[in-house]
C-alpha cells in the first residue's frame, strides 16, 4: 500500500462505517440510536485514555531520543525490554486500538514488534478487575490464568523477533 | 519550549491521523454490541471439548467490548454446562483477539502484522486455556 493510499484508508474505513448507520437507519433506526447511545459512552470512557496516550506521545517526541529508546525497549536491549512489555501492558489502560499510535511512533523509534505484541497481549490483564474474576470464578484459576497469559505473551514476542516484516 | 511546541505539533498530528480509524473501529464495535449479542450462541456448543474450545476463541475474537462482560458470559456458559476449556478459550480470545479493530491494527503495523499476531492469539487462546484448566485441576 502506498503511503497516500494508507493515509486515506483510515477514512475510507471512516466514510464506511457512516454509510453502514444510515442503511441500517433505514431498517432499525431504534437499534442504531442505541448504537449511536453506545458509542457515545465509549467516547466518554475513551477520552481520558486519548489525553494520557497524547501526554505520553509529546513526552517520547520531546525527551527521549531514538537512541535511548532503543537501548531501553529497542531490538537489542536484552531481557529488560519484556519486563517493560509485560509491565507497562498490564499498567496500560483503555481499549487497545487506542494504543496503536503510540506503538507504532515507537516502532519507528526502533522498539520491535516483539515488543509490541507483547505489549498489546498483556493489555488483556486487567488488575482492577482481578477481584471480577475471582468472584465468578476462583482465585486459583484467576492467578494461573494470569500468569499462563503473562508466560504465552513471552513467546508470542519471541516468535515476532524471529519474524522478518 | 520550542522542543516541547514541536512534539505537541508532531503528537497532536500523529493522534489526527489516527482519528478516522479509531472513531470507526468505535462505530463498528457500537454496531456488533447492540445488533448481535453473544449470550444467544450458548445453544450452539456441543460438549465437544475439541469444537467447543474453536467455538469460544471465534466468539471471543469476534466480540470486543469491557472484559467484565466476558466475565458474566463465560460465568453464564459456566451454568449452562458449558465445559471449562471453551470458557477460558473464550476469555482469553476476547481480550487478545480483535476482528473488530482488525482494520485499525492494519492501517497501523500493515496487514501481514495483524494477520499473524491475530491469527496466532487466536491458537494462543486454546493453548493458554488447555494449559490454565491443565495447572488449574492439579491445585
Amino acid at each position: 500500500m502506498k503511503t497516500s493510499e494508507k493515509s486515506l484508508a483510515g477514512w475510507y474505513f471512516l466514510g464506511g462505517m457512516i454509510v453502514i448507520y444510515f442503511v441500517l437507519a433505514f431498517f432499525k433506526l431504534e437499534a442504531v440510536i442505541d448504537a449511536l447511545f453506545f458509542v457515545g459512552r465509549i467516547f466518554k470512557t475513551v477520552l481520558p485514555v486519548l489525553l494520557l496516550i497524547f501526554a505520553l506521545l509529546i513526552f517520547f517526541n520531546a525527551s527521549v531520543s531514538h537512541e535511548q529508546i532503543s537501548n531501553f525497549i529497542g531490538k537489542s536491549s536484552g531481557g529488560k525490554k519484556w519486563v517493560v512489555a509485560v509491565m507497562a501492558g498490564i499498567l496500560s489502560a483503555g481499549p487497545i486500538y487506542l494504543w496503536y499510535p503510540l506503538l507504532r511512533d515507537l516502532h519507528k523509534k526502533g522498539v520491535s514488534h516483539g515488543f509490541i505484541v507483547t505489549f498489546l497481549y498483556n493489555r488483556a490483564i486487567k488488575l482492577p478487575l482481578l477481584p471480577l474474576l475471582i468472584f465468578y470464578f476462583d482465585w486459583k484459576y484467576a492467578l494461573t490464568l494470569l500468569l499462563v497469559m503473562v508466560v504465552f505473551s513471552l513467546v508470542q514476542g519471541v516468535i515476532f523477533e524471529r519474524i522478518k516484516f | 519550549m520550542q522542543c516541547f511546541k514541536n512534539a505537541a505539533a508532531q503528537s497532536a498530528k500523529i493522534l489526527f491521523n489516527a482519528l478516522p480509524v479509531l472513531v470507526g473501529v468505535i462505530l463498528l464495535i457500537g454496531a456488533v454490541s447492540v445488533f448481535v449479542s453473544p449470550s444467544g450462541f450458548a445453544r450452539i456448543f456441543s460438549q465437544n471439548i475439541f469444537w467447543d474450545s474453536l467455538l469460544g476463541s471465534a466468539l471471543g475474537s469476534v466480540f470486543a467490548g469491557n472484559p467484565i462482560t466476558s466475565y458474566i458470559l463465560g460465568g453464564e456458559f459456566l451454568k449452562q454446562g458449558i465445559g471449562l476449556i471453551p470458557v477460558t478459550a473464550f476469555l482469553v480470545a476476547w481480550v487478545t483477539v480483535g476482528v473488530l479493530q482488525l482494520p485499525a491494527e492494519i492501517v497501523f503495523f500493515g496487514r501481514r502484522f495483524a494477520f499473524l499476531r491475530n491469527g496466532l492469539s487466536f491458537v494462543f487462546s486454546i493453548a493458554v486455556a488447555l494449559t490454565t484448566v491443565l495447572i488449574y485441576s492439579h491445585l
